[in-house]
């Protein structure tokens, strides 16, 4: 199926290394990159050796996968054809305990996409990387970027230090709707808790799988809190999350809204309806087998064709060839998710081509 | 709440009999027994400690305080179910077979006690609370009411006890399954839980996994939630993890008679876990070499998922393509009795469900997989 103007919601700028950073660094955090040897703030959910981080036709023995903008250009912007991509930089520094280093390296990681990815290919949109230790450092580097529209989201973690619902966190969601910002929740890990109820599991695929059940816990702390209640504008990405899991969480959590109500008074809507008005997937990767009637089903049981954002997930491993949208969409369909519903969900993108 | 509320609320669901002959109720919970009850099967050393430091569990603070109280009384219990005659629910036998036997239809009943003894940080204390508890089971419930079937409790963190249990109490036919909590120390695949396994395949025995609120490790994988909500929908993560957890680490290859029953942790989200995990796997496999089939395969021989407390969406008829994904033969009801959130017999399943599945998921599967037979 062609992608031809389709807008790509989810790549992966790779910062190479530390020192790509220095020119966006202040001079007492370049004086730090030596003296403390900074080398190292690679993102563990991504390690670029892992199958999963390079699809191998996109991997080249000179750079790893996602590092070199011409890559992007080739393989994906140029290849499929598409309209404009949201880049989404997953890096180390939100893992940092640190909240002044991460707000330092944040700022840098967001100049460096500006400079090295935005300013190179009119294409390219970015998500804005913000240090989450601190909700209030990260409102100000989302101030910071507001007059750029080229920067189109926020993005956070799926796994950090407390549920994303939590009041700690609404500093952010402020600034996110005051500029017309969605969240994005993309697959990461700030590496404070177990990624299960049973502890650390033995390998990557273990932790990688099980990051639906982070998204879940997202999903019920940012309705149970109010979230959408406070910022009844503010619109949620769940980006990388496989996408199949929603349907089951979604008859959970009404169900027992239905019993347990009374515990946060404030939800006065079904959550059902509150994602189907609030909440958006990313479509790679899609957790569906090769029967090609079950995607179909799934958006059925979701209950809006308006959910569903285009991704091809670039450089990842997700899809062979150009099977980005599986067989047995309806072009009406498609045409929703690779165009309508990425610029309803993105005012900067809609504003951009106004 | 009202129970009675809650049901009508899922008003397009059946109010046929369910099935002609009696059902297997999978998951009832006799309440607790008060310490005097187990006293008479615990060593004077053991009645003293618990005399003095109680029960310390796998998140300590839930003996003095309750993080996420829940939203009926007796912390969570079904408005109607306190026995006339006194004590607390699923305490009394005449009351239990009275509203849940008899009113019903159920022909077995599978008892699911939420034992201390599995999540007690004092191991030897544990194995202690787990016998009790076996032996408590007999005289209070199975030996007075046949068609109660008692679960085999074990310290599953120490395995070599559990093994011994396991010893011990397979021989009585009461015992029809080993219940171990979802929430394990480590993912429930790991090599410490193997003996445990080996056991359970050589006598033949399902293991049944109950959510448990509490256990050794946070509640999310991005820290403590707020509300019982948020908690409750979070039972169905652990039972996830155990089905990776013994898929990637080739349990199911090395003992291929396992049979693992999760109980109370819904079952929607299966088909979905299934699909990621033969996606991922598909691109990963050399990290898991001991994996020698798509994992949606093991899901059809080794998994079995008890029905409450039943998804339930906006389209009552949708929960039919979850079940078809699944297989019907892997669903075995249960009522989750005395909770809030039990699920009536005769309104739980979707009414287009066909007559022979709706057999096989009240009854017929559960009468295979615990060797039940008879009434």
């Amino acid at each position: 199926m062609s992608a031809v103007g389709a807008i790509d919601c989810d790549v992966h700028p790779v910062v190479p290394s530390t020192d790509d950073l220095l020119p966006y660094l202040s001079e007492y955090w370049r004086e730090m990159r030596i003296l403390r040897e900074l080398d190292r703030m690679d993102s563990a959910t991504y390690p670029a050796s892992v199958p999963l981080s390079g699809r191998p036709d996109w991997r080249s023995e000179l750079c790893a996968p996602g590092t070199v903008v011409e890559m992007l250009r080739v393989q994906a912007l140029d290849h499929f054809g598409l309209r404009y991509a949201i880049c989404n930089c997953i890096h180390g520094v939100q893992s940092v305990y640190d909240e002044n280093m991460a707000a330092a390296f944040c700022r840098a990681v967001n100049e460096w996409i500006r400079k090295e990815w935005l300013d190179r290919d009119n294409r390219l949109r970015a998500s804005i990387v913000v240090p989450l230790q601190n909700p209030d450092l990260a409102a100000e580097e989302i101030e910071r970027l507001a007059d750029d529209k080229r920067f189109v989201q926020v993005l956070l973690p799926s796994r950090c230090e407390m549920p994303l619902g939590k009041k700690f966190y609404w500093p952010i969601y402020t600034a996110a709707v005051r500029h017309k910002l969605p969240i994005g929740i993309h697959t990461g890990n700030m590496g404070r808790f177990s990624p299960t109820q049973s502890g650390q599991p033995s390998y990557f695929l273990e932790d990688y799988v099980s990051q639906t059940q982070s998204f879940a816990a997202q999903l019920a702390s940012l309705i149970s809190e109010g979230i959408f209640v406070k910022f009844p504008e503010l619109r949620v990405v769940l980006i990388e999350s496989g996408v199949t899991w929603l349907p089951a969480m979604m008859w959970r959590f009404g169900k027992d809204w239905r019993g347990v109500r009374v515990e946060i008074p404030w939800v006065k809507e079904a959550p059902a309806s509150i994602i189907r008005d609030h909440v958006r997937l990313t479509i790679q990767p899609l957790d569906v087998p090769a029967d090609p009637d079950v995607l179909p089903r799934i958006v059925e049981h979701i209950g809006s064709e308006d959910v569903l954002l285009f991704s091809t997930d670039y450089p990842h491993w997700q899809f062979e060839g150009d099977d980005v949208l599986p067989a047995g969409l309806s072009s009406d369909l498609v045409r929703k998710i690779q165009v309508d519903n990425p610029l309803a969900t993105y005012p900067n993108l809609m504003e951009t081509i106004q | 709440m009202s129970v009675r509320s809650e049901a009508a609320a899922g008003s397009q669901t059946s109010v046929l009999e369910p099935t002609k002959l009696g059902i297997v109720d999978c998951d009832i919970h006799p309440a607790p027994p008060m310490p005097s009850e187990l006293a008479p099967f615990l060593a004077e050393r053991w009645r003293k400690h618990l005399a003095v430091y109680g029960v310390r569990q796998a998140n300590q603070h839930t003996s003095a305080v309750v993080p996420y109280p829940r939203m009926a009384p007796g912390n969570g219990m079904r408005m109607d179910s306190w026995p006339p005659q006194g004590g607390a629910p699923a305490s009394n036998l005449d009351f239990l077979r009275e509203q849940l036997l008899d009113g019903c239809h159920i022909d077995f009943g599978i008892l699911q006690p939420l034992t201390s003894g599995s999540t007690t940080t004092n191991q030897e204390l544990g194995a202690a609370l787990c016998a009790a508890t076996n032996e408590w089971q007999l005289e209070k419930w199975t030996r007075k009411e046949p068609r109660l079937k008692a679960a085999l409790c074990v310290p599953q963190e120490d395995a070599a006890s559990a093994v011994s249990m396991i010893e011990r109490y397979s021989r009585i036919s009461d015992f029809v399954h080993i219940a171990i909590p979802t929430r394990t120390m480590e993912p429930f695949g790991r090599q410490r839980y193997w003996a445990i396994f080996e056991a359970a395949e050589h006598h033949n025995l399902p293991i049944c996994m109950h959510a448990p609120a509490y256990g050794y490790h946070c509640d999310t994988a991005t820290g403590w939630v707020s509300y019982y909500i948020e908690e409750h929908v979070a039972f169905a993560n652990p039972p996830q993890t155990v089905i990776t957890s013994l898929i990637f680490e080739g349990v199911l290859e090395r003992f291929p008679g396992l049979k693992i029953v999760l109980v109370e942790g819904g079952f929607a989200w299966a088909p979905a876990l299934a699909w990621r995990l033969d996606k991922h796997w598909n691109h990963m496999r050399d990290e898991v070499p001991y994996v020698k089939r798509p994992p949606s395969e093991y899901f059809r021989k080794h998994f079995w998922f008890t029905t409450q407390p039943i998804e339930e969406p906006e389209q009552p008829s949708h929960l039919l393509d979850t079940i078809r994904w699944i297989g019907a033969e892997r669903l075995v009801f249960s009522t989750d009795y005395p909770h809030w959130d039990f699920d009536d017999p005769s309104r739980t399943l979707p009414v287009s469900l066909p007559a022979q599945d709706r057999a096989a998921i009240f009854r017929g599967n559960a009468m295979d997989l615990f060797k039940l037979s008879g009434a």
